[in-house]
């Protein structure tokens, strides 16, 4: 091209974005101008709350960004039109979520709430910026002045799962296909193996890692995998029903998880182990309606509502369906602990002493396989 | 090697089967038109399409059949548009093809929203009578769809066809030289295009393959890579129908394998495994490519370049 | 009927009005779009072409994420000049990151600025190392660039996983797959204190005026270029084929590192898993859009910017999915290699088949 030619296309660029602003113009001019008030007007009514909420995933996932989004609709029925709410959806982990978020918090949203870990960093930058915006940030650690943590305790469900493929597993292998390895996926692995291990000793673990939350393709063929090295009862720690599907394909079992899976495998699902964040979204918006808000962090699980074991498939023995009540029951007043010692873990080396307790500070950081976890955690 | 072991591997064979035909069968579309001389790059693009075509038509009148045609069609269709810019309006080969994918995968995130949460009615199982039964053999060979079985054999069909038939004659002498088939009076441009649709089809019906058969359900960038390994490995593959199936069980194979690996407790970091799949293309190619008078031999000399009479 | 005809030389005329063809084809496509999904068209316009410009603020962000789709595309345009098709721009980005993360990861508290300098420098390198090894697979066993290109892009995501999954882990981060927050000493410098935009900027529009001179002024440049388009002239010439493709390679990897070196150590400060933002897949269009011109680059990385906070905004604002983005870029490039053909040929009214076999006569 010479520069005759760049010159020219220079300023036919420059023709052409003049034009299309023109035509936005334009377009601008003709909304209705705003009605001139009336004589008596009535008492202003208090403007909706505006919240918004940033999902990592797609609504359709049927897994985790399903089951914010339906907590979400719960809290427009629960609030009326005392709030309005918007979101985004498919926003990155990455530095694309800071415009996206603070697009957000100038748009008037009042509560942000940030669906995913890898908001973390972004929200702490956004948060000192924008002093009259309350930032809820799911599942990280870091908080400020108008910035709070919540979380959900998964591994309750894992646990409770665990019961069920202990009482209904044949083989006595049951697998795990599992996202990445984090503590709180690697507590899921445990919890589940160790309520399997509560009604049948003589189960075995196996563990495949996709390196995704959601990947339905890869999901598939781990998925596979387990079964063919055996296993005939499967949970999965990722976000999409690909487990399920291939479970119910092969003829072997599986769990839903983060939300009521049943429709995508009936005969295969034995039951779904539910996030409701439906309690905390309503308490978090009543919170900043009444001004009671305040920083911190919480971390919920079946005591608070928060985590469920749902659909339990009909062929599950009564006495294993009485014995997950009972562990509900428990774990609502307080009277059953899972991670309780002794606790060994899979090099022999003891976790937990007898009787002893763990306390948050300590589930926080597993990053160990318990005994009849086959394989070594991943670096 | 106890009977659980034995069984393991035999699914591990079932599952590379199932891998490759998706691989095979887009990579053979890719052949054909390669064949006669154009790259198409828009494999993913193509893919997907067909994937969320055909998900869609068996979510709304519960037949596979219609599914797989859906896909069939979406692909042709892509491929059609790719051909006419590329044949006809002589536009850049690698250039359109890329626009093809990224369209495709935009087009059929947006189109498919709505089918996130669809569910198909329930996936039938196949077995071969009999032959199912064999101890090992059956488990391993004859418990697939039976899109894989006509895979295979569209594989020896395809070698039939270019080696054996005038027809194929023809395309590869597209493929080779279009100026002297032009200067035979053979209708080039229509040979070229024929061939696009065709890989186009192909590629529709592996990516169909994807979300009826292989992961039922939809969702968007399901197709993961596939259409950018299918293109390797017609490349890896030297062009030759057979070899592609076997590049394509290879890759397949090497992708369960990672999964087989983990599950059996080996102690490998798992992303080296995810590596896997990928290095071993490199590898192959490399091990290929080394005689560059073995790549004369073997590439469609004018593959890439336009036609214009 | 109505067949092409080839012009005896390119139209000057179609040259700069095809872009803007291809732009107006695609807007009208959108406004069909919009329309079709029951979304008011021009408020659609507005939040693709209008609210990006808006502010100081929304113009930075325009230049932040221009920024390296423009690095990208300035090294992808010497290597597709010189018919090298580096599709592994994407990989090169991410190696130039880790390896940009690896001097970040030494910086002391309260160190010296300074390390931004061998930052950069190492993002480059590792961009450089890993087009290289695409050109030397090439050269030394004439495995196709296009292919092995690609397959290192998921080789190099995968290390980048395993470096965050591993050594690099941050200590104090919960386990989670990331490192810790780099230094602030390691940041690269903003331009104004309001907005993200930093030197990363200048550094891309410096580098797109030092391609304009090598491809149009030096004899290398020339010699890079002729191989491309004619490369039998190109031997008889005496000009290295070899050496082509190793400058591709290097230049675009550079290139490519270097962008993943600015986006790590500046809007994103840590190394993550999300690194891989498809950046280097979106230059190819940027790159082709642009013409392969430094020129064009810089307006076609900017509207391609554009497109993508456009979709952002469209999904917050109007409730339309993200994945428009996508179909907006891919419709883009195809009305532009159509559009394109104008350059080239004319239409023109022909005389039936029978007629024209007749006149051309037995060969």
């Amino acid at each position: 091209m010479t520069d005759l030619q760049l010159r020219s296309l220079l300023k036919l660029a420059v023709i052409g974005a003049a034009a299309s602003m023109v035509m936005v113009g334009c377009g601008k001019k003709e909304q209705p101008p705003a009605p001139a008030p009336a004589a008596e007007a009535p008492a202003p009514k208090p403007e909706p709350l505006k919240i918004a909420f940033a999902y990592v995933g797609p609504v359709g996932d049927g897994g985790w960004t399903f089951a914010h989004d339906n907590a979400r609709k719960a809290l427009e029925k629960e609030f009326g039109d005392k709030i309005t709410t918007s979101i985004a959806e498919n926003v990155p982990e990455s530095a694309d979520a800071e415009r996206v978020i603070r697009d957000m918090a100038s748009q008037g949203n009042k509560v942000i709430f940030g669906t995913t870990f890898g908001y973390m960093e972004t929200m702490m930058k956004l948060a000192p910026e924008f002093k009259d915006v309350k930032f809820e940030h799911a599942t990280g650690y870091k908080t400020a002045e108008n910035m709070r943590t919540y979380d959900s305790r998964t591994y309750e469900g894992a646990y409770m799962n665990g019961v069920i493929a202990g009482a209904m597993t044949k083989s006595n292998i049951i697998g795990v296909v599992a996202s990445k390895p984090i503590p709180e996926v690697i507590r899921n692995i445990n919890s589940f193996t160790m309520g399997a291990q509560s009604v049948n000793p003589k189960i075995k673990t196996k563990v495949v890692w996709v390196n995704d939350w959601f990947n339905p393709p890869k999901e598939t063929e781990a998925a596979t995998s387990l079964i063919n090295a055996g296993a005939d009862v499967l949970m999965q720690n990722t976000d999409s029903p690909a487990v399920l599907k291939t479970a119910e394909e092969k003829g072997k079992r599986a769990f839903g998880w983060d939300s009521d899976m049943t429709a995508y495998g009936p005969k295969a699902h034995l039951a779904s182990a539910v996030i409701n964040w439906a309690p905390y979204y309503i308490k978090a918006t009543k919170d900043a309606l009444e001004g009671t808000w305040t920083t911190g962090g919480v971390w919920w699980g079946v005591k608070e509502g928060a985590i469920d074991v749902v659909s339990i498939a009909e062929d599950v023995p009564a006495e294993t369906k009485a014995k997950v009540d009972a562990i509900k029951a428990g774990l609502k007043d307080g009277s059953f602990s899972i991670w309780k010692g002794p606790l060994v873990d899979n090099t022999g080396k003891t976790q937990l002493k007898k009787d002893e307790v763990a306390d948050d500070k300590f589930l926080s950081g597993v990053m160990f396989y318990v005994k009849g976890v086959d394989g070594k955690v991943p670096k | 090697m106890d009977a659980v072991t034995l069984q393991s591997y035999a699914l591990l064979i079932a599952a590379t089967l199932n891998a490759g035909t998706v691989l095979g069968l887009a990579a053979l579309g890719l052949l054909i038109n390669e064949r006669a001389g154009i790259v198409n790059l828009g494999a993913e693009g193509m893919m997907l399409c067909a994937a969320l075509a055909g998900f869609a038509a068996v979510v709304h009148t519960g037949s596979d059949v219609a599914g797989f045609l859906a896909g069939a069609l979406a692909g042709g269709l892509m491929a059609t548009i790719f051909g006419v810019l590329v044949i006809w309006l002589n536009t850049n080969q690698h250039a359109t093809g890329l626009a093809l994918s990224l369209f495709g995968g935009g087009f059929s995130a947006f189109a498919g929203t709505s089918y996130v949460q669809e569910k198909m009615p329930e996936r039938s199982s196949f077995a071969i009578p009999y032959l199912s039964d064999i101890p090992f053999l059956g488990s391993a060979l004859f418990k697939q769809h039976p899109l894989v079985y006509a895979t295979i054999a569209f594989t020896a069909a395809l070698a039939w066809f270019l080696w054996r038939t005038r027809a194929g004659l023809v395309l590869r002498s597209v493929g080779e030289s279009p100026e002297s088939a032009h200067a035979l009076g053979y209708p080039v441009r229509r040979i070229r295009f024929a061939s696009v649709v065709a890989g186009g089809v192909l590629c529709g019906l592996a990516g169909a393959y994807i979300s009826i058969v292989y992961t039922p359900l939809w969702v968007e960038g399901m197709v993961a890579g596939k259409g950018w390994i299918a293109l390797a490995l017609t490349t890896f593959a030297s062009w030759r129908p057979v070899r592609v199936m076997l590049g394509a069980c290879l890759f397949g194979g090497v992708t369960m394998l990672q999964f087989h690996l983990q599950g059996a407790g080996v102690e490998v970091p798992s992303q080296l495994l995810s590596m896997l799949p990928y290095l071993a293309t490199i590898i192959v190619l490399v091990l290929i490519s080394r005689n560059p008078a073995w790549i004369r031999i073997n590439m469609p000399a004018s593959l890439g370049k336009p036609f214009q009479p | 009927m109505l067949r092409l005809q080839a012009r005896a030389e390119p139209s000057r005329w179609w040259v700069y009005a095809s872009p803007l063809l291809a732009l107006l084809v695609t807007v009208l496509l959108g406004v069909a779009l919009f329309l079709l999904l029951g979304k008011d068209p021009v408020r659609g316009l507005a939040v693709f072409f209008w609210e990006p410009l808006r502010s100081g603020y929304a113009l930075g962000e325009l230049v932040v994420k221009a920024t390296p789709l423009l690095l990208i595309a300035l090294g992808l345009a010497v290597a597709f000049r010189s018919n090298v098709w580096n599709i592994g721009a994407e990989g090169q980005y991410v190696m130039g990151a880790v390896a940009a993360s690896g001097v970040a990861l030494l910086a002391e508290p309260g160190g010296s600025k300074w390390i931004v300098l061998p930052l950069l420098l190492a993002g480059t390198f590792g961009g450089m190392v890993w087009g290289g090894l695409t050109a030397w697979l090439r050269d030394r066993f004439n495995a196709n660039e296009i292919l092995v290109s690609l397959m290192l892009v998921y080789v190099a995501v995968q290390v980048l996983g395993y470096m965050v999954f591993g050594p690099w882990k941050d200590p104090n981060g919960y386990n989670f797959p990331q490192t810790q927050m780099f230094e602030a000493a390691t940041k690269i410098p903003r331009l104004f204190a309001s907005s993200r935009m930093h030197i990363g900027v200048l550094i891309a529009v410096v580098g797109a005026a030092l391609v304009w001179v090598f491809l149009f002024r030096t004899r290398a440049g020339f010699a890079q270029q002729v191989g491309g388009i004619a490369p039998a002239a190109a031997r008889y010439a005496g000009f290295s084929s070899r050496s082509a493709l190793w400058t591709a390679m290097l230049v675009s990897g550079g290139f490519a590192g270097l962008a993943g070196a600015l986006e790590v150590a500046g809007p994103i400060g840590q190394l993550t898993p999300y690194l891989p933002a498809g950046y280097g897949f979106a230059a190819i269009i940027v790159a082709f859009v642009g013409r392969l011109h430094p020129g064009g680059l810089i307006l076609s990385s900017l509207l391609m910017s554009m497109f993508y906070i456009g979709g952002e905004l469209a999904q917050s604002r109007l409730g339309l999915p993200q994945s428009l983005t996508g179909v907006f870029q891919g419709l883009l490039l195809f009305s532009l290699l159509a559009c394109d053909t104008l350059i080239h040929y004319r239409v023109v009214r022909s005389k039936p088949r029978a007629a024209l076999a007749s006149a051309a006569g037995a060969h």
